[in-house]
């Protein structure tokens, strides 16, 4: 009788259910198996009615983000190894409406991403036959890591601001506009400011921390919304000053 | 069923649907565009590829080099003219995604920087460490949300094109999260879904590369073009798969045996110098290096693990500091999932499935053969890649011949007129949905269905493959369909059933395998990728030609032919190696 | 429709779901404490403009055990404020020298030599 792991899975279908419950499924266990392979191994043989998100399984689609064990993760980067011996909990993300078992309405999410204007915004217009702009290494290691978001809201999860105020504009889009905002190519830090230095956008934010210990990229939402909280805070007091004179 | 009524429709959010869907804006802001796709844009499949993109911007370059890599790398198979087209435009194309915001990696004085790749006589690589894939498609997503015309309709699974009058009029969806189904009637419709490496057990494809658009297409009419050709890449991890970039090898990774032996020097791949010389040894073309572990596999010179034979990928000669610096990917991914850290030791790697060479047949401007139908990237084969395509190609290609599908629609959409009044395309659809909610369940489930797909893929149409292989699994695949028709769902409801999705995808796969196990079967040569053992020399005097295969319902596909394009490059002997340098 | 979202709702006891969420709430409170300590030396820096007398009862008022109690939780909450703030200066202040990322346990070491040496000079100053 090989060795078997149980995992305890939120269920919830819109149609019957009134309201989630949990359904526990026992699954190999295999030491190279993440949850995911759990939960396709219970799609595929035990219960083809278990709906979630998936595709790349190496943790850079951002699909896959679910609560496991208390805590948001990406289930194609959580080791079943590191829970042998125990139940598995696995839930949907957190602050976010559940449209279906483990798959979450992340409408508020993607409208979000897009208020903080994430485009290159240059700072002077070049034709392409001129070439490419220059930066060196150096101004690419400015904003590198916060270019690393995988939008796998396991910061949305993680925030409690998100889950206290639905109108707070939360890591990953802060982090994004501050990705931008220091990219030596682009001048739309301004143009950012009216959603970024809002009140619902970096002042909402009370560093906390959360999101920067659960991200899977090691972005570090977190420094970016301050770093950005001490940039506005400048840009304001310089306006004070010398009003009219920064566009 | 609820109707919607745009300009142009696009299939598929990867990099070439939303090039296609930014290039459609600017051509016309005026344009109404639908946008649809089974998944949110930023998990397309572009996000899982690594190494780079070529394009030839260095001094020390030429197109016509690109141009010769590109020709030979596809075992002459590729459409000269197109081939051309491509290398011309690769350039401004990538240029244009730096312009756009993408961290391309640079020299020290702040240009592009490039990095050698497989069966390329120049480097000319452009990369974004080893996540080029990766900010690719999240700068092409990110500069989408400027364009206020780009309308998107977010995990829309796509089931039939509408074709009235001998023209495409749109496409058929059904809208995820609550189970109805669309019908967006549009003049111009270009597909962007993507290649079908969920064919086979072992892939570094994710689960979304089900050849839906390549299925749709097909029965629709159009022929699949050069279905034989299914890239393995040479370093996956065993078991998940995952991909384990070129770019390690362009960097100076080298590839060795049981007995610690560069075995590619034994394959007409060497000499083995210690530097990475250029189209040789670990730099050699995908095809070749597949090949060459098949035959160590063969000798009993590989190295066995659970999960299925390998050969070591050995990067510790880079050492930390240039690892951490350009495959930081690489080491997260071999620690997480082989438990071995590169700087150390040596990762564990096979080939797996990973490019579709074959696909929808479009010509250089990615028309296809039904007027209003456009495709582009992975999904189609206009073709550039031919037998065999080289890495960093396809970042490049998608760009290229999504802009230009974009474009075509956005021409076609304004000199066309709307189609006429609504007719019964879009409800036979329906129906044929509602007949599979009321079947009876009965023994088969979809994930049985699959197994067997993938398992009878990989014996039968593998790397090597032979007349008996290939009946074997064209019948196993036959049987399959005939099951399938009595598939039966297990899961009934309407609100985000993947149970309903992932058995149409089958239906999908089931369509693409049939065209590419037949099409192997009759190509009586090897060639690139397609590699038949009781044929083992490329023909080119009856196969210089793309194979077509057209649908024929639940008969196998009818496979026709089609000359290859030859402008200035004879078809010749492809060198690899010392010899080619 | 079908569909009927589900949203499960922020309890109020969300901060105990989690010890990093706990440690937070602490991290938290303990500004109160440093709020508190603040009012106390304005309100000393009052006294002692006051004149000697005042002062005198001032210094009074807070050397009683509920005093020194109160002290003693200042300083061991502002510590603790201190070292949780410090911890996180990297984050907030990134500083880059020749395109390389300064450690971050060099910019909080700066900050507890910047501590000491204040802490230093005020004692030196009142004499001790």
């Amino acid at each position: 009788m090989s060795e078997t792991i149980t995992l305890e899975v939120l269920r919830y279908l819109p149609e019957t259910d009134s309201e989630p419950h949990f359904q526990r499924y026992t699954v190999p266990y295999k030491d190279e198996w993440v949850v995911l392979d759990a939960l396709n191994h219970i799609k595929d043989h035990l219960d083809a009615t278990l709906s979630y998100r998936w595709s790349c399984h190496m943790a850079v689609c951002g699909s896959c983000g679910m609560t496991i064990n208390n805590e948001p993760k990406l289930s194609c980067h959580t080791f079943l190894r590191d829970y042998r011996g125990g139940v598995i909990r696995v839930e949907p993300l957190d602050h976010f409406p559940i449209e279906r078992d483990l798959v979450i309405v992340m409408d508020s999410f993607m409208d979000k991403l897009s208020s903080v204007k994430p485009y290159l915004i240059p700072k002077q217009d070049k034709p392409l036959s001129s070439g490419e702009y220059l930066q060196t290494p150096g101004e690419l290691n400015v904003f590198h890591q916060y270019t690393q978001c995988i939008n796998c809201m396991l910061c949305y999860a993680a925030c409690p601001q998100v889950g206290l105020n639905e109108d707070f504009v939360g890591p990953a889009a802060l982090a994004l506009a501050h990705r931008y905002n220091l990219d030596s190519r682009d001048g739309g830090k301004a143009a950012r400011a009216d959603v970024v230095a809002s009140n619902e956008g970096i002042w909402e934010c009370t560093f906390v921390g959360a999101c920067s210990q659960v991200c899977p990229k090691c972005v570090d939402p977190a420094a970016a919304i301050q770093q950005t909280k001490i940039s506005a805070s400048v840009d304001w007091l310089k306006d004070l000053l010398t009003p009219g004179a920064h566009t | 069923m609820d109707v919607i009524e745009i300009d142009v429709a696009i299939v598929g959010a990867g990099g070439a649907g939303l090039r296609a869907a930014i290039a459609v804006a600017e051509a016309d802001p005026t344009l109404t565009l639908a946008l649809i796709s089974k998944v949110y844009p930023m998990r397309s499949h572009t996000v899982a590829a690594e190494g780079g993109a070529a394009g030839v911007i260095k001094d020390n370059d030429s197109l016509d080099n690109h141009f010769n890599d590109t020709v030979s790398g596809g075992d002459w198979l590729c459409d000269q003219d197109a081939v051309e087209l491509f290398v011309n435009t690769a350039p401004l194309e990538l240029l244009q995604l730096e312009h756009w915001g993408c961290p391309w990696s640079r020299e020290a004085n702040g240009t592009v920087a490039v990095r050698p790749f497989g069966g390329m006589k120049v480097e000319r690589t452009w990369y974004a460490a080893d996540k080029t894939g990766f900010h690719i498609l999240h700068t092409l997503f990110q500069t989408s949300l400027k364009y206020p015309s780009i309308r998107r309709f977010d995990e829309y699974y796509s089931t039939d094109l509408i074709v009235e009058d001998g023209r495409c009029t749109g496409v058929v969806a059904i809208e995820m999260r609550s189970g109805r189904m669309v019908a967006f009637r549009a003049k111009a419709v270009v597909i962007a879904t993507g290649g079908a490496g969920r064919l086979f057990p072992f892939t570094t494809n994710g689960a979304i590369k089900t050849g839906d658009g390549m299925a749709m297409a097909y029965r629709a009419g159009v022929p699949l073009k050069d279905m034989e050709f299914m890239q393995y890449h040479p370093t996956g991890l065993p078991g998940t798969g995952i991909l384990i970039t070129e770019g390690s090898r362009g960097e100076g990774g080298i590839l060795v045996n049981k007995d610690g032996y560069r075995y590619l020097q034994d394959y007409n791949l060497g000499p083995p110098d210690p530097w990475p010389r250029k189209k040789a040894m670990e730099l050699g073309p995908r095809d070749r290096l597949c090949q060459a572990f098949w035959h160590e596999q063969q000798k009993g010179r590989t190295i066995k693990t659970p999960q299925g034979d390998v050969v070591h990928l050995d990067i510790r000669q880079l050492g930390e500091k240039k690892i951490n610096e350009r495959l930081p990917m690489v080491r997260e991914l071999a620690i997480a999932y082989v438990g071995v850290d590169p700087v150390h030791e040596m990762i564990p790697v096979r080939p797996v499935v990973h490019y579709t060479m074959g696909g929808i047949h479009t010509d250089i401007d990615t028309a296809t053969s039904l007027p209003g139908l456009f495709a582009a990237g992975e999904c189609a084969c206009v073709s550039i890649n031919g037998a065999n395509r080289l890495g960093s190609n396809s970042l490049a290609e998608i760009v290229v011949f999504g802009a230009r599908a974009g474009r075509g629609a956005a021409a076609f959409a304004k000199a066309n007129p709307k189609p006429g009044a609504a007719s019964n395309a879009a409800e036979a659809a329906q129906a044929r949905l509602r007949e599979l909610f009321a079947r009876e369940g009965g023994p088969d489930t979809v994930s049985g269905l699959r197994k067997a797909m993938n398992d009878s893929m990989e014996s039968g149409a593998g790397i090597y493959r032979s007349e008996d292989t290939l009946l074997a699994t064209c019948g196993i695949l036959a049987d399959l369909r005939a099951r399938y028709r009595r598939l039966a769902l297990q899961d009934r409801s309407n609100v985000f059933n993947t149970d309903l999705i992932q058995t149409l995808e089958l239906g999908c796969m089931l369509d693409v395998a049939a065209a590419m196990a037949h099409s192997a079967l009759e190509r009586k040569e090897s060639r690139g990728s397609h590699q038949r053992l009781e044929y083992p020399k490329r023909d080119d005097a009856n196969y210089l030609k793309h194979s077509l295969a057209a649908f024929r319902g639940d008969e196998p596909p009818s496979i026709g032919y089609r000359d290859v394009v030859i402008t200035r490059s004879q078809p010749a002997e492809r060198v690899y190696g010392g010899a080619a340098t | 429709m079908s569909r009927r979202p589900y949203m499960r709702k922020v309890e109020r006891s969300w901060w105990l779901q989690h010890p990093r969420y706990i440690l937070y709430m602490i991290r938290e409170l303990t500004s109160l404490f440093v709020g508190l300590y603040c009012a106390l030396l304005a309100v000393g820096l009052v006294r002692l403009s006051q004149g000697h007398a005042a002062w005198d009862g001032f210094v009074a008022a807070f050397s009683g055990p509920l005093g020194v109690v109160f002290q003693l939780l200042c300083l061991v909450f502002t510590t603790y404020h201190s070292v949780t703030w410090f911890a996180l200066t990297p984050k907030a202040m990134p500083l880059m020298v020749k395109g390389e990322p300064v450690p971050g346990g060099v910019i909080v070491g700066a900050h507890y030599v910047a501590w000491a040496a204040v802490s230093i000079a005020v004692l030196i100053g009142a004499g001790i």
